[in-house]
């Protein structure tokens, strides 16, 4: 028995030395190590042994399948190695090959571009107020200081729905501004207390409409954020000081503004705000038209008449209003000349946000 | 409006400041500049000049005075001639082809000599043969034989103007030598005039601006040029007469006569300056009616006296002019000579013959200035704005006339202007100002009071303006100011109509205070009133969301035109489809026919946009948020939101080692959905639906509660033959006003058991018409809290199957957040599924 033994372990671990895979490592030890092996086996038949014999065969036959075991470990480490080995210097990727495409969605350019402002404008204590695209002539002009026949209201600025109204004011129109929402912000908020109506700070964003035939410089719709502003103390020094605040933000922090006077009818005085140029630091260029300085928004001191619209005495409250395009900032932040591009929604534009 | 600086020089000092200083003067001030224009004058010395200036400098050596004292002819060209000419110190043989020296050819040595614009070698000067402007250096030639070298020059060669007929010929009194530039270099400023700025639209308005900006002296002009006063026998309003049917629209009718006069062309500074300023030179007669609104504001008619005394044949020489609103159909000829059929919103100059002008807009033909004019009846008035404006568009009769009248002309500017008329038109033809004027002025406007404190200033503008110093800033504009008890009574100079009344008036004030302080020198603050209450807007802030998870799930957001046409919706119905009578917001008026209502389908807008794009790409995933806008009898329409969605194309792009992939069908859509249902924490159901859109077996509503959230499917193949697509378009529509509405505003999250999961897949065959959510549903249902997920991995269909069934395979997750669950317990539960499975719904168990 304990020359079968020895035999065992010759040829087990002869057998193991021609082993060169994982497949064939295997098999090896479902034969040399598993359930019916030969060392199994032995120890399977250990009953039908003396009891004088049976203490060295076990003993031997112990030693045998611990040898045999050890190398197999040792056998499995030396090929895993090998397998590595030959991985890591034999698998080589043309790492140049592009990847799989993996889409991801966006947001419209003037989506994200509109956030970045009223962002921006909230953090500046300013809230959102939105309201509705077709208004009343009343309300997209005449309460807010443009009477009917007012040159700011040509009919080629216009859109006007086609309804039986014959009342001026009953007229509907597609907004040519977002400055009805001041109106209606300013009636809802002073119905709420109309003997002490809460101070306001809004910004008004939404679609605006003007009458134009759509070319690379002009749009028949386009966003505006506007902003309403109306307490007891509030002055022309504060608009400035608020606006330059939100163009530092803008356009960072070395952002220079300057204003100059404008006329607005539902704002007086009225100012137009300009920031330095940020192509050209002011020096003058294509962008800016040579100016040195780009156009950003207009703004004023609401009107008294327009205060008295809203249910907010003049006498007691101030306010100012400013209004911008965003899509000009995101025109000249990405160098667009072509303003359909916006609504044109090729994806080849798109794709690039 | 065009400024030539030597005009705004006769009001006011400005040599000392260059062309770039008084337009950025005006811009800050609120008359934008827009362009200058350098005509003569040097160019900006600054490079940063912030300014659009282009133009022409005249060298002052090369560019000078000259005098033609003969014009001979040359030997080898009839059309050429060769001038004597003398440049102050030599004298020249200067080759010309200009037609208006062919009336002196051969004439010898001339009377009088021509005073003309030479340019010397080496000069630089525009090409006046040439297209647009091109710049030219003079250098020496031989033109058919004679040598030339130097140029007498027309205004286009000298950047004046377009002209190009012929040379200048300056004034007689331009003396010999002098540089042109010193002469007459200029410069135009295009100035915006803004609609609170009307009173600007002329010289002395912006010049009275500009002393005032810069504290300078105004030099208005005089008008004691004349003798005003009717003091004779034969006085003017013993001849004319004057009746004004409604004040309301002609506040003040106001008339002048001059006589002997010669009809002839103008000065040629007076030429200069109109054509500088945009008009064009007529006669003086009529260029000093255009030369004097464009200097102080005031629109001016010149009638042939005689004319009109011959229409009514009256030998006294009387005349009766009448204002009064046209007849319906009534016609009149306009000078034109356009016969114009009026309504009766216009209004008329008449006299007892009939119409002779249409008030403000146009004078009437018969009764014009011509050559042989002699006596000029000269009407300067005031009319309605409105109303001008309105004639005005309605005859589509835009001029310089009638946009100063449409924007407000002071009715007091109209004997300033009368008379500084007659002036100029005395000076320039010979004429004889008659004795006295006729005015008649019923409704002068009223003038307002505005009263002033510096708590006022301190509070519109913050900060602190003493009143003296206010006081000081409006006489500048020529207010008229006195301070009593810390009070500033401000009263508007009489050529202003936009000074109101009250606080409106305290507004109007403080805007002129804020211009004229400079808004540069308001110090910025930040706002020292409380923060408003905060209120949020939620449904932006879910609207926002919403665009933000689409993202997420891939999604391209686009956002397109709301304007449409019914053709373009009606896509969305199979060919020949009932078309019910559906209402739209209809535009008044449209920029084209496939813009011209407000779209009522969102669904629409998206199809358009990814037709436009399916061969762009291989697969395609976009949607829009947005209104879409119901008509609503009476009152404003309907602007609810709404979200549509439409996925097209392979469902995985193909890549270098993955070739073509399926396409997109109804149920990666339905992931989409479902993703999105999920993020929103909204329990839908789907259920199948109808709608003409799309085919009417891959269609479903999404369901919450009863009602429909909205639609999808795969597009019906009718719809899809509509549109240019590649592929097969799935599409969805929701009602984002009940989506949003339906959002929980919170929501409780399952805990996370630690125990080990139970896992095993059963699969049951059932009938093909069996809905798959009723078996999930029932499965979850008798699970209970222990089976943690139903997750479907397979459906199967085969002959073995047996027809008209499918096979349902399902892994089931059990759990317990108790203990660890043992196979006996999910053996439990499993057969209670199967149970009620085959019971309820007719299932059996695949083995
Ligand atoms: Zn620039």
């Amino acid at each position: 028995m304990l020359e079968k033994l020895a035999q065992i372990e010759k040829e087990a671990l002869e057998s193991l030395a021609a082993v060169e895979d994982e497949a064939a490592l295997e098999s090896w030890r479902v034969a040399n190590i598993g359930r019916s092996s030969p060392v199994m086996n032995v120890f399977s038949q250990m009953g039908g042994l003396s009891k004088e014999e049976r203490p060295l065969v076990g003993q031997r036959a112990n030693q045998v399948k611990v040898a045999i075991e050890a190398a197999f470990a040792e056998k499995a480490a030396a090929i895993k190695d090998a397998a590595l080995q030959k991985s890591l210097t034999g698998e080589k990727l043309d790492v140049t090959l592009p990847g799989r495409a993996f889409h991801h969605g966006r947001l419209h350019p003037a989506t994200q571009n509109l956030r970045r402002v009223l962002a921006i404008l909230a953090e500046m204590g300013f809230q959102v107020y939105t309201s509705r695209d077709v208004e009343s002539d009343e309300y997209n002009f005449q309460l807010l200081n443009i009477p009917p026949h007012h040159p700011a209201r040509e009919m080629q600025d216009t859109f006007y729905i086609d309804t039986s109204a014959t009342d001026e004011a009953e007229k509907q129109v597609l907004r040519t501004h977002t400055s009805p929402g001041q109106i209606r912000a300013m009636r809802q908020f002073s119905a709420e207390n109309p003997d002490n109506p809460p101070p306001i700070r809004i910004a008004l964003p939404g679609m605006c409409y003007r009458f134009e035939q759509i070319t690379a410089r002009s749009e028949v719709q386009f966003y505006q954020v506007e902003g309403l502003v109306v307490g007891e103390n509030i002055t022309l020094g504060d608009l400035k000081g608020t606006l330059s605040e939100f163009a530092r933000r803008m356009f960072g922090r070395q952002a220079k503004t300057r204003f100059r006077a404008d006329h607005f009818p539902f704002t007086e005085p009225s100012a137009e705000m300009d920031v330095e140029c940020f192509v050209c630091g002011g020096s003058g260029c294509p962008v800016c038209k040579k100016s040195g300085w780009l156009e950003i928004l207009g703004c004023g001191m609401v009107h008294p008449t327009v205060l008295q619209n809203g249910g907010y005495d003049p006498a007691r409250y101030s306010g100012f209003a400013f209004g911008m395009g965003p899509e000009r900032q995101l025109m000249l932040r990405h160098k667009i000349n072509d303003i359909r591009y916006i609504w044109g929604n090729d994806i080849r534009f798109l794709e690039q946000f | 409006m065009k400024l030539p600086l030597s005009w705004l020089q006769d009001f006011v000092h400005l040599s000392d400041l260059e062309a770039v200083d008084i337009a950025r003067l005006l811009t800050m001030a609120g008359m934008e500049v827009e362009d200058i224009q350098i005509a003569g004058l040097p160019m900006p010395s600054r490079d940063d000049h912030g300014f659009k200036v282009s133009g022409i400098t005249w060298d002052k050596e090369k560019i000078v005075v000259a005098e033609i004292s003969a014009v001979n002819p040359h030997p080898n060209a009839d059309r050429l001639t060769l001038c004597e000419l003398f440049d102050g110190q030599v004298n020249h043989t200067v080759l010309t082809g200009a037609p208006n020296l062919f009336p002196f050819k051969g004439l010898g040595k001339l009377e009088k000599p021509i005073k003309v614009a030479y340019a010397k070698e080496g000069a630089q000067i525009y090409d006046g043969h040439a297209d647009g402007l091109v710049l030219t250096t003079l250098k020496r030639a031989k033109i058919r034989g004679v040598e030339s070298y130097s140029m007498v020059c027309s205004e286009k060669e000298l950047g004046i103007s377009e002209e190009h007929e012929g040379v200048i010929f300056l004034d007689e009194d331009a003396p010999t030598g002098m540089p042109l530039a010193d002469y007459m270099g200029d410069a135009v400023l295009e100035v915006k005039i803004n609609p609170n700025m009307a009173r600007n639209a002329n010289v002395l308005g912006i010049a009275r601006e500009l002393a005032a900006l810069t504290g300078r002296e105004l030099r208005k002009p005089t008008m004691d040029d004349g003798q005003w006063t009717d003091d004779t026998v034969n006085g003017l309003s013993s001849l004319v007469k004057i009746e004004i049917a409604n004040p309301e629209l002609n506040p003040r009718f106001t008339l002048g006569l001059i006589r002997d006069v010669e009809i002839k062309p103008s000065p040629y500074w007076v030429q200069r300056r109109l054509r500088a300023a945009g008009m064009r030179p007529i006669s003086n007669i009529v260029d000093a009616t255009n030369y004097t609104m464009l200097e102080i504001g005031e629109p001016l008619h010149a009638f042939d006296y005689d004319v009109l005394v011959g229409r009514v044949a009256n030998p006294s020489g009387s005349v009766v002019i009448s204002t009064r609103t046209a007849q319906p159909g009534e016609k009149l000829t306009t000078l034109d000579n356009v016969e114009r059929t009026l309504t009766e919103s216009n209004v008329l100059v008449c006299d007892s013959a009939g119409p002779i002008s249409l008030a403000g807009v146009m004078g009437g033909a018969e009764t014009e200035v011509s050559d042989k004019t002699v006596n000029i009846l000269l009407e300067a008035a005031a009319w309605n704005f409105i109303n001008i404006r309105r004639t005005a568009n309605q005859h589509n009769l835009p001029s310089e006339a009638s946009f100063r009248f449409s924007r407000g002309v002071h009715p007091d500017v109209a004997l300033d202007g009368l008379k500084r008329c007659l002036y100029w038109m005395s000076q320039w033809s010979g004429g004889k100002i008659a004795p006295g004027i006729v005015d008649n002025y019923p409704l002068p406007p009223k003038t307002p009071v505005v009263e002033i404190t510096a708590k006022d200033i301190k509070r519109a503008l913050g900060v602190e303006i003493p009143l003296e110093k206010a006081q000081e800033l409006l006489e500048r504009l020529e207010f008229a100011c006195q301070i009593t008890n810390h009070q500033l009574q401000v009263t508007p100079p009489p050529f202003r109509m936009d000074i109101g009344e009250g606080i409106i008036g305290k507004a109007d004030v403080m805007e002129e205070i804020a211009r004229l302080y400079g808004y540069d020198n308001i110090p910025e603050t930040l706002m020292a009133d409380p923060l408003p209450p905060q209120r949020g807007n939620p449904g932006l802030e879910a609207e926002n969301r919403l665009r933000d998870l689409l993202a997420a799930l891939g999604l391209q957001e686009i956002i397109t035109h709301r304007m449409t046409a019914p053709e373009i919706e009606n896509r969305l119905l199979p060919p020949n489809s009932e078309v019910s009578n559906i209402e739209y917001v209809k535009l008044a008026n449209a920029i084209a026919p496939e813009k011209r209502v407000l779209r009522r389908s969102l669904l629409s807008s998206v199809l358009n946009v990814v037709e436009r794009n399916a061969r762009l790409r291989e697969s395609l995933a976009m949607f829009e948020i947005g209104s879409v806008y119901i008509p609503n009898p009476g009152q404003l329409p309907d602007e609810p939101r709404r979200l549509s969605i439409a996925i097209t194309g392979r469902r995985y792009e193909s890549a270098w080692d993955t070739k073509v992939g399926v396409k997109v069908d109804f149920y990666d859509l339905k992931g989409i959905l479902e993703a999105l249902m999920d993020a929103l924490h909204l329990d839908v159901t789907y259920t199948p639906a109808e709608h003409p859109s799309f085919h009417p077996g891959k269609c479903a509503a999404v369901v919450l509660n009863g009602s429909s959230l909205g639609v999808f499917g795969e597009l019906h193949p009718l719809v899809q033959e509509n549109y240019d697509f590649v592929s097969p378009v799935l599409a969805a529509e929701f009602d984002l006003e009940a989506v949003l509405a339906a959002v929980p505003p919170g929501y409780p999250i399952r805990p996370v058991s630690e125990f080990p999961p139970v896992l095993e897949d059963i699969a049951v065959i059932v009938d093909e018409v069996l809905p798959a959510d009723r078996v999930e549903a029932l499965i979850k249902q008798t699970g209970g809290k222990m089976l943690e997920s139903v997750h479907l991995f397979d459906v199967f269909r085969s002959e073995q199957i047996g027809a008209g069934k499918k096979s349902l395979a399902y892994a089931l997750t059990y759990r317990s957040y108790e203990g660890t669950l043992t196979d006996k317990d999910a053996a439990g539960i499993r057969s209670r599924i199967i149970k009620r499975l085959e019971n309820e719904l007719g299932a059996k168990l695949r083995s």
